[in-house]
Parts: C-alpha cells; structure tokens; sequence
C-alpha cells in the first residue's frame, strides 16, 4: 500500500559540516516571545549554480516569509550579483535595500551522484557571517536540504529550534459531505509532496506521529469495527492496538513511543486506557460513567491532560500518568475539548465552544493564562509545530464545502492557509526529522 | 434540565422532521405513484403500498429506521420513544434480521467527542429496544460521530437531522 518510505532520505543526511568555527555576535536577532513582530527584511540570493540552486533559495524564502518572523525581499531589488558563495558580499549593497541579513550557497553534485548544498548566512549591518553549513543528500530530496537550511537560519537568528523540516499527516477528504472519502496522508509542513497511506475505502481519522519511530497511531473503521491502529511508514504494516471490547478512538504517543493512550467506548461510557507496545499490556486510567476521550502526555511523561463530560458539559482536566489525582483545570464559559499539551511543555492547546462559535486556544496546564488565537464558524483540532511556537488546526466553514488546514502562530498572529489539494482535516504535525 | 429541554425541542421535532421525510421518501413515492398526500411526521404512510411486509423497506417505510436526539442530548425523546415501540413490534414480529444500531452526532461538536456521543446514542436507543423485549444480545451498536451526515446546511433544522440513531436491518430477515 504504500509506495515508498518517507523517512528514507535521513539516512542519506547523514553529513552536516559547519563551515565556520566561531559564530559571529549575532545583532541580527528576533524576539518570538514579544507577539506581534516586524518581520526581519533578509535577502536570500539565488544559490549557485543554475535553476536547482534557484528552487532551493526560494523554498527557503517560502519557509521563513510563511514563518511571519521574516520578510525575504524580491530578487528584483538585488543590487549585487553573488558570482562566489564564499567570499564576503559587498555589505554596503545590501544595506542599501535593508537587507539586515543575507542567505548565500551553492549547489553541486559530487563524484558519487550526491547533492552537496552549502549556505552563508551574513549579517549585512554588523559586515559577518553569523553561519555556513553544507550538507550532502540525494539529489530528489533537495526540497528537505532546502528546509534544513531555513531551519538553521531560523534557529540562528530567532534562537529558537526551526520547524521546516518536518511533515504533517492528516485526512484528506474529498466528494460530498454525505458521501465524504477520507484516506491518510502525508506531506512537507509547506503542503509539498503529498501523497496517500492508506485507501479510501474506510473512514480513517485522527492520525499522529510517533515521537521517534517511523509510524503513527489512527482510528479507522475497516469492517465496521472502529479501532485504533498503528501504521508503519516504511512497510506500510498495519495492525490493530490491542484486544478491547469495543469501540477504540483518539489515539496519542507517550512521548517515549512506547505506549499508546486512546478512549475505549462501552455502553454509554469512554474511558482512558493505555496500551504498553512492547508487553501488549493494558491498562485503565480513567472509570466513570462519562465521556473522557483526547488524552494527550505531557512532554515529560508524567502527567495527561483529557476532556470529560463527568461535570456535565466537555472540561479539561489533567491527571498523573497513572491515572491518579483527576483535577479540572478549564473553568471558562463554555466547552472545552481536544487537549495537546505543548512539546515545551509550558501549554496545552485546545478547541473551545462558546456562544455557537468554535475557537482554537491555549491555556497552562494549570488552568490559568487562558488566550483565544482565532475564532469563527467551526476551528477544531489543534496540533504543535515541534517547537512549540506555531500550531495547525482545521477550519470548517458554513454549508457544504469541507474542511481546510491553517497555521497559526502562538501569539494569535500570522494566520496562514496550508495548501492541499482537496479537503483536509485532523492535522498532526512530526517531531523534526533530523 | 434535559427532560424540560426534550419537551420544548420536541414541539419543534415534527416541524424538524418534515423536511428529512420528504428527501428520505420522495423517490419511493415516485416510484409507487402514490396519491396519498403527507400529512405529519408520524404517518409515515407515504410509500406504505410500496414495500413487502416484513422486508427491511418496510421496516425503513412504514416503522420509520431513524430516531432524533436535541443538541447534546442522549435521552430518547416522546417521538423517539414512539418510534422505537414501533421498531421493537415489528422486530419482534420479524425476528431473524440481524439489528444494528448507529449512532450519528451533528458537526457541532469536536470529533473524538461525537464519536462517543454516538455511541451513548446509540447505546440509549439499544437499551430502550431491549426494554421492549428485543434481546440486547441481538442488538450491535456502532457510532459514526459526525462523519456520515445526512443533511447539509449550516442551521438548526438540518443539524437536527444529522442527531440520529438509526436501526440497520441485515442478513436474510425474511
């Protein structure tokens, strides 16, 4: 079923060289905390030679415009020509027309057929260089050479992990919504490189990545049993996660990737069990004659934030691993539901219902700090960039369209449309594939 | 809380469920001619004379496959209950279908929620068959959540439709 291993090109990443010893006192930097920031003007030149060093300088100008922390300026208002790479720019052209920073590399094909890609990154004001790296891969994997290399910019200047280099498994849905298809798929953060995992024949929902295997964990309801499965990347294997009575949904990783969390439906009631992958054990965390569904770890592994109906109406709460020491932590007006606790560990994202309206959230995990990023007809379903600084979410409108992937920045800004080629819900956003 | 709201919701239900008969039966009613008009959401008459008794399409037909819940709720609301009375006289007259019970929520709520609101509305209709002599070992429950609407609209009426458990006749039944 599946074509080829998405994974694959990290064994052949496998060399990363710094191109300098001692990084330059960056001026040149960003502050992410501060909400609302003037995106730095950076002028990322076309890479040497010819039009593939042309299509990797401009997937790293798409990552870090999409980014909302950057503003890479038109080619057009170029006055310098880079002819080589490795030598200093003329600083004063580039100062002329802002550019505090400056992106120059190459690309060049080795004796053994690899890709050999290399960048400067340069701060125009300060007259240095603040990186340079180069990597080596397979020429058909220039796209993820071209993410790593946004990532480092992003990382160099921001000081924060970068989150290009990562992909988002989601549902892709297509036809009418009485008849919807729905299939899993894969894709670059960017929206490139999509493709199926799995037919269309089932309802498939909810998938998610493995903290660190090439797999993921989803809900599907081939031969009208709805349960959760795991899917390997590589071999497109699949099997069911554990032996339960009924009826088994929402799915998440422990953050090790040994186990996995998810609701098993009896009768009227959900409860939280965890299923071990290595002994096949199970256990029950959660016993009440409610809904609680969503559970979601905390990066640490010991504690779990869920929603329940138990009080009556959809509130988070957060226990300990083992189930113990239930505690409420939403007490807003309305409901809350699908709780993801921030790979930082400092949030945890939620969607809201309140006043007819659905909205995607973040509180902390005790509770306080509660802040509303985007709001409308229906937002559903947030997942966190692997840095903790953006989240993903879909977004229903009114009527008989479908849904659609959007990004959003922490602060609530830099709202952006994820490009796919139909309708696509229940994104989850990958660790970083390094 | 519930009971008051299921009575105020209810004297909007056959209102509600006007709409949905029609596009459930309108075809039927082409097909057999018939000449009877629709009057209320309780006659379900309409196709009456194009269904065999005892088959599944008299069962969807003249029993009525479908009862509807208010917003969030799981309680089987007077209409519900008249319905499903019917659907355990009939089940119990024709006992060798296989039943299957599914349970739909609207698009008004989160996924993972309304698979399990189906199922608890799938369950209270279950339970309430059994309560009129169906045996519940007899009775499978699925929940689709909100994936298989019915309806599509962005209003009241047509999410009402999609708040639904629907009983699903197979094997040879005859």
């Amino acid at each position: 079923m599946l074509k080829r291993n998405p994974f694959r090109f990290l064994i052949a990443l496998a060399t990363m060289v710094t191109l300098m010893i001692a990084p330059a006192h960056a001026r040149v930097e960003i502050n992410i905390n501060k909400g609302n920031v003037e995106p730095l003007p950076i002028a990322v030149t076309d890479f040497l030679q010819g039009e593939l060093g042309q299509k990797i300088s401009d997937v790293v100008a798409a990552d870090l415009k999409r980014s909302g922390l950057f503003a890479p300026i038109a080619k057009s208002a170029f006055i310098e020509k880079i002819t080589n790479p490795d030598a200093a720019p003329r600083f004063e052209d580039w100062k002329v027309i802002n550019a505090q920073a400056l992106v120059t590399g190459r690309v060049t094909q080795e004796g053994d057929g690899r890709l050999k890609a290399e960048f400067r990154l340069w701060d125009s004001f300060a007259g240095q260089q603040m990186a340079g790296q180069q990597f080596f891969t397979q020429p058909e994997n220039w796209r993820r050479v071209a993410h790593i290399i946004a990532d480092a910019i992003y990382e160099q200047i921001t000081g924060e992990k970068g989150y290009f280099d990562t992909r988002i498994v989601y549902v892709a849905e297509s036809g009418p919504k009485t008849a919807r298809k729905r299939q899993l798929a894969i894709m670059d953060q960017d929206g490139f490189n999509a493709r199926g995992i799995t037919n269309s024949n089932d309802i498939v929902l909810t998938p998610r990545f493995s903290p660190n295997k090439q797999e993921i964990t989803y809900m599907s309801f081939e031969g009208n049993e709805p349960r959760v499965y795991l899917l390997q990347l590589e071999t497109g294997q699949r099997e069911v996660v554990g032996n339960f009575p009924g009826m088994t949904f929402a799915p998440r990783f422990s953050p090790d990737g040994q186990r996995v969390i998810m609701s098993l439906q009896q009768d009227g009631n959900a409860n939280i069990y965890t299923m071990d992958l290595r002994s096949r054990t199970t256990t029950r965390l959660t016993s009440t004659a409610a809904i609680d569904t969503s559970p979601s770890y905390s990066p640490d592994g010991s504690q779990i934030v869920f929603e329940s109906d138990r009080g009556g109406r959809q509130q988070l709460y957060v226990m300990s691993a083992g189930g113990g020491g239930q505690n409420r932590i939403s007490f807003g007006d309305g409901s809350y539901s699908t709780p993801v606790w921030s790979p930082r560990g400092d949030l945890i994202a939620f969607t809201k219902q309140s006043g007819g309206k659905f909205s995607i959230g973040v509180m902390k995990p005790d509770g306080s700090g509660e802040r509303i990023l985007t709001t409308g007809f229906h937002n559903e379903g947030p997942t966190w960039a692997p840095n903790g600084r953006v989240l993903m979410f879909f977004r229903q409108n009114s009527g008989a369209g479908g849904p659609q992937l959007y990004s959003i920045d922490l602060t609530g800004y830099n709202e952006q449309l994820v490009q796919t080629k139909g309708f696509a819900s229940d994104p989850a956003w990958s660790p970083l594939l390094e | 809380m519930s009971r008051i709201h299921a009575q105020a919701a209810g004297r909007m239900q056959s209102f509600a469920r006007n709409p949905i008969m029609i596009a459930l039966f309108a075809s039927l009613a082409l097909a057999a001619c018939a000449k009877k008009p629709m009057n209320s959401a309780g006659d379900l008459g309409l196709g009456a004379n194009a269904a065999t008794p005892g088959s599944s399409q008299d069962f969807t037909v003249n029993v009525g496959d479908r009862i509807f819940f208010d917003t969030d709720s799981t309680s089987i609301r007077a209409d519900a209950q008249a319905t499903l009375d019917r659907q355990a006289q009939w089940l119990a007259k024709y006992p060798n279908y296989a039943i299957t019970v599914e349970g739909h929520a609207d698009e008004r709520g989160t996924r993972e929620y309304n698979l399990a609101l189906g199922a608890r509305r799938a369950a209270s209709a279950k339970e309430y068959l059994s309560s009129r002599g169906i045996p519940a070992s007899k009775i499978k429950t699925i929940s689709y959540g909100k994936e298989k609407p019915v309806a599509v609209c962005d209003d009241i009426s047509c999410w009402s439709q999609n708040r639904r458990a629907v009983t699903v006749l197979g094997g040879a039944g005859m």
